[in-house]
């Protein structure tokens, strides 16, 4: 178990990081693009408009004074 | 020939910064106890990395290029978005720089501090040294797999690999001693707008999204990443500094 623990622990930093708000919105990101450009909507401009926005909240979220 | 140029940097700037904080581990241990078990762990890494390689590049060469560009550039895009967040946390000031030379002094420490088998393998220095390369170097491995997995071509992204890795050992096997002036950094931080750039056209065209421009979007999407990030950059070093004052002032 405790071996499972830590082969889940090891691929979750090594895929998702500090911050797994990047991730998540990024999976979201690509889902809406993906369902979009299925149903003929060309939403190429998805992405360019959220990974800055997913980076600037992830930075400011780890440069806030404590 | 962009994608395959942007390919093998990408390769070999991750590989370079991988390798130039492996290093730092292998001869901390490698000086401080002695080469033959720490060159014998080192060895038993780059195999392990290699059977990584060669078991996981073949094996995405048949998944369909749209299904596999949608689920490499997905892992691409967060693992760049993690790199590239480091990278600006380090450039501003939020972060502390990776200092070789510490993690030397530190590595050799515990290496003295440890205890030596008598006969045989030191066990220490090999598992230290292979944990040190095997860890770093899956970083590598993973962004060569995706990376030249995306492409159809693992080869390529595996040249780039290969020679940063000449390049890192050369240099420290003539220097013998940490590589603390290499813009560590700086490196991640390209790497990093890379994977993020690459994750984010991949993704894209693996969604079925037409980019404006067709392939050229590629670059403007690269200007568009870097230049934010360099924007990001600034923005944080302004509140690092204003945090510092605060923090002064209230002192």
């Amino acid at each position: 178990m405790n071996f499972l623990k830590a082969f889940g622990r090891f691929w979750y930093d090594f895929i998702v990081g500090d911050d797994w708000r990047l991730a998540i919105g990024a999976v979201a990101a690509i889902t809406v693009m993906y369902v979009a450009a299925h149903n003929d909507v060309n939403a190429w401009w998805l992405l360019p408009v959220v990974v800055p926005t997913l980076l600037c909240v992830s930075l400011l979220h780890a440069s806030r004074p404590r | 020939m962009t994608h395959d140029l942007f390919l093998v940097l990408a390769a070999f700037l991750a590989c370079s910064v991988e390798m130039v904080e492996a290093l730092t581990i292998v001869l901390a241990v490698g000086v401080t106890r002695g080469w033959r078990s720490t060159i014998i762990g080192t060895a038993t890494a780059f195999g392990a990395l290699a059977v990584v390689i060669a078991a996981l590049g073949p094996a995405l060469s048949v998944i369909p290029i749209s299904s596999l560009r949608l689920f490499i550039g997905t892992l691409l895009l967060i693992f760049g978005l993690q790199w590239l967040r480091k990278a600006i946390l380090r450039a501003s000031g939020f972060k502390a720089l990776h200092d070789e030379d510490a993690i030397f002094e530190e590595e050799r420490q515990a290496a003295l501090a440890a205890e030596r088998d008598r006969e045989g393998l030191d066990w220490y220095s090999f598992t230290v040294s292979f944990k040190g390369v095997f860890l770093e170097g899956l970083e590598v491995a993973f962004i060569v797999v995706t990376f030249g997995g995306a492409q159809h071509n693992v080869g390529l992204a595996t040249i780039g690999a290969v020679a940063a890795l000449v390049v890192v050992l050369a240099v420290g096997l003539v220097v013998h001693k940490p590589l603390s002036r290499v813009p560590e950094n700086t490196m991640k931080f390209v790497v990093g707008v890379m994977l993020t750039t690459f994750g984010i056209f991949w993704t894209g065209e693996g969604a079925g999204i037409e980019w404006p421009g067709n392939d050229a979007a590629l670059l403007g999407v690269l200007a568009y990443v870097l230049l934010s990030s360099l924007g990001l950059v600034v923005v944080l070093r302004r509140r690092h500094e204003r945090v510092a004052a605060r923090t002064v002032v209230a002192a």
